[in-house]
């Protein structure tokens, strides 16, 4: 996108981030649920979008992260296998410091977990080319879930209560909300730098033609684990962020939700424009916004219509709302249109 | 799980019981993974809502034997049934993704997953199911091992079914030109080959195995609406560890999978029988890529 124009949309949506949760209390969890999405599409779109690496299995470090984060926070003041067998029976005591320091702690574990497990894994999967790599990170997701719902260590199938906000609802609300807007910022910051670095282009480059890049001296494995790491690290700490919100985590429904929220990022970067900065921010607010909207009035038919607005955008409309706009008006992004013929 | 291995040292006689168990279901996932090797090497599309097409099969036996009329009868009728219907997912869906990137299929295919199970959720409720046949079951070795009759019955049509399709394969019109096609469509297309046909009759055929075996499975084991991602995952990990246009890679690989799951399930416990597909999926994945990469040196 042009970047004048492209700066000109960051003071308007700062604004609203900053103002939306004191003019609508009541709004809110959606809009810091919002942001979260936002955060999901971005980072789908690090490997989906800008290397041409289709993961359908990112949520794996969402999953990573939120028990990450979850065990970091009851070490604190708990032993953690005895915390999680007893499944929230057991009486714990601990001061705010210790509330808080567990959540920054968490918040930074959870981050560097994920983005370490994704370098590790990087190793094994980045071999696998195209639909390969799909079902491959697919399958991963699932593991992920169904080998956490057998660790006793983490409370197995039966899950993890969060350690509770010591203060009111509210000021958890409002913490929270804060904590989700400002990862999606720093997210979208990053992502906008990065992508202007060499590291930017020589992802462009492996999806454009991995094997020419490679014979261009790109060392693409080493591109391509750091690409995943970064779309992991910050997926990680909207996991932990995620998982505090909710105050519960149960491995198969909340932490590796890879049919709903796995399925979500993938939808609204492709709605939004694969490829493009601004392409999955407008997915991930249009998506929200109608789910938010029409979801209750489609009284159990919604997963119906998720999948066919999955089909029916990779079907008929592919390039997503970005790139549409790109292909209409090529002027305000900055794309020189080539002689399109004297006549014009 | 030790104890669980010292159970099979010390009683040999459950071994044949979790063989026979993994071979029967071993067999009909190969029926299923032969699909997805047809629609992969003839159109190049994965299909991931090939697990769901077996589920729908399975429902159709269910649907049957809950009317009155024996859920054997759900073979016949899954197979017509699910060959109309894999016409019309080609004609709305797969024919507009066929020629994109590969992930499209992979994509509009999971989508079309996610609609299918939600239907089937909708329709017939989230419990798992399974159609009775109501055969006898048979006891071997002094009561030991059991051995459901339909199961025998179920393992004899699989072959008798994958003997049809490899039949037709050789011996048809249709056949030829599938196989024409699979080995280069713009040739056959220059034949006189109408391709877009061929691959409507390929879709519809993998849909109606898919739905032939998928009536087996609600017989000889249980159906549930969402079930069907793992028996996607399992064809894909047959197929790929096989190999397609590779029949007895696909059979041997079937049965190795169903005998594998039903030892790691009963070594590892009931809850890592998914994880067990899904980890052969994974390793089935990597081992290839050690494959690829002795072919080529990547740039690391």
């Amino acid at each position: 996108m042009n970047k004048k124009f492209s700066m000109k949309l960051h003071l308007p949506v700062l604004l609203f981030g900053l103002v939306m949760p004191f003019l609508f209390p009541s709004l809110q969890y959606q809009i810091a649920t919002l942001w979260v999405m936002i955060l999901f599409a971005l980072t789908w779109d690090v490997m989906g979008g800008q290397m041409g690496y289709n993961s359908l299995g990112n949520i794996f470090f969402f999953g990573i992260g939120m028990y990450a984060s979850a065990v970091v926070q009851i070490m604190q003041f708990a032993d953690v296998g005895q915390y999680t067998a007893a499944q929230g029976v057991l009486e714990v005591q601990y001061s705010n410091t210790q509330y808080f320091q567990g959540l920054v702690l968490g918040i930074i574990a959870s981050g560097f977990v994920a983005a370490l497990s994704a370098v590790l894994l990087g190793w094994t999967v980045f071999g696998l080319r195209g639909p390969y790599f799909a079902i491959g990170t697919l399958g991963l997701a699932l593991a992920g879930g169904e080998l956490m719902g057998t660790w006793e260590w983490v409370g197995a199938g039966g899950g993890i209560p969060m350690p509770v906000f010591p203060y009111s609802a509210q000021a958890k609300g409002m913490t929270f909300y804060f904590l989700c807007f400002i990862a999606a910022v720093v997210t979208f910051a990053t992502l906008q730098w990065v992508y202007t670095t060499r590291f930017g282009l020589a992802i462009n480059a492996i999806r454009d033609d991995e094997e020419k890049a490679e014979a261009m001296g790109i060392y693409t494995v080493r591109y391509k684990t750091i690409g995943w790491a970064i779309s992991a690290f910050f997926l990680g700490i909207s996991g932990a962020l995620f998982g505090n919100i909710t105050g519960f985590i149960e491995p198969l429904e909340v932490a590796f939700p890879t049919v709903t929220f796995g399925i979500f990022m993938v939808a609204m970067t492709l709605l939004g424009g694969k490829g493009t900065l601004w392409g999955p921010v407008l997915g991930a607010v249009l998506f929200h916004t109608l789910k938010e909207v029409t979801w209750t009035y489609f009284l159990g038919w919604q997963w119906v219509a998720l999948g066919m607005l999955i089909i029916i955008n990779v079907v008929f409309f592919q390039q997503g709302i970005m790139g549409w706009l790109m292909e209409k008006y090529p002027e305000k992004f900055g794309i020189v249109v080539e002689d399109k013929g004297a006549s014009k | 799980m030790f104890d669980n291995i010292m159970v099979l040292v010390a009683a040999p006689v459950f071994n044949i019981q979790l063989l026979l168990d993994g071979l029967f279901i071993g067999a009909t996932y190969a029926l299923a993974a032969y699909g997805l090797a047809l629609v992969w090497g003839v159109m190049n599309v994965k299909n991931l809502a090939q697990g769901d097409f077996v589920i729908m099969g399975g429902y159709i036996a269910w649907w049957l034997g809950n009317h009155g009329i024996h859920p054997l009868w759900g073979v016949p009728v899954a197979i017509v049934f699910m060959f109309g219907f894999g016409w019309v997912v080609y004609v709305t869906i797969i024919r507009r993704v066929i020629d994109k990137e590969l992930f499209t299929s992979l994509l509009a295919t999971f989508g079309l997953a996610i609609v299918l199970a939600q239907v089937l959720n909708l329709l017939f409720g989230p419990e798992v199911q399974t159609a009775n046949a109501g055969f006898p079951i048979l006891s071997l070795f002094d009561n030991a091992v059991t051995l459901a009759q339909i199961k025998i019955i179920a393992l004899i049509l699989c072959a008798l079914l994958a003997l049809a399709v490899v039949l037709f394969m050789k011996k048809s019109r249709m056949g030829q030109a599938i196989r024409a096609t699979a080995q280069d469509a713009r040739a056959a297309r220059v034949m006189g080959i109408d391709t877009d046909k061929v691959y409507a009759f390929t879709f519809s055929l993998n849909a109606a195995i898919c739905g032939a075996a998928g009536a087996l499975i609600s017989m000889i084991w249980v159906i549930q609406p969402f079930y069907g991602i793992s028996h996607s995952i399992r064809s894909f990990v047959i197929v790929t560890a096989a190999g397609f246009g590779n029949l007895p890679g696909v059979i041997m690989a079937g049965l190795g999978l169903g005998v594998m799951e039903n030892y790691g399930g009963f070594v590892l416990g009931a809850e890592f029988q998914q994880v067990v597909v899904v980890g052969l999926l994974l390793i089935v994945l990597v081992w290839r890529q050690f494959q690829q990469h002795k072919l080529r040196r990547a740039v690391i």
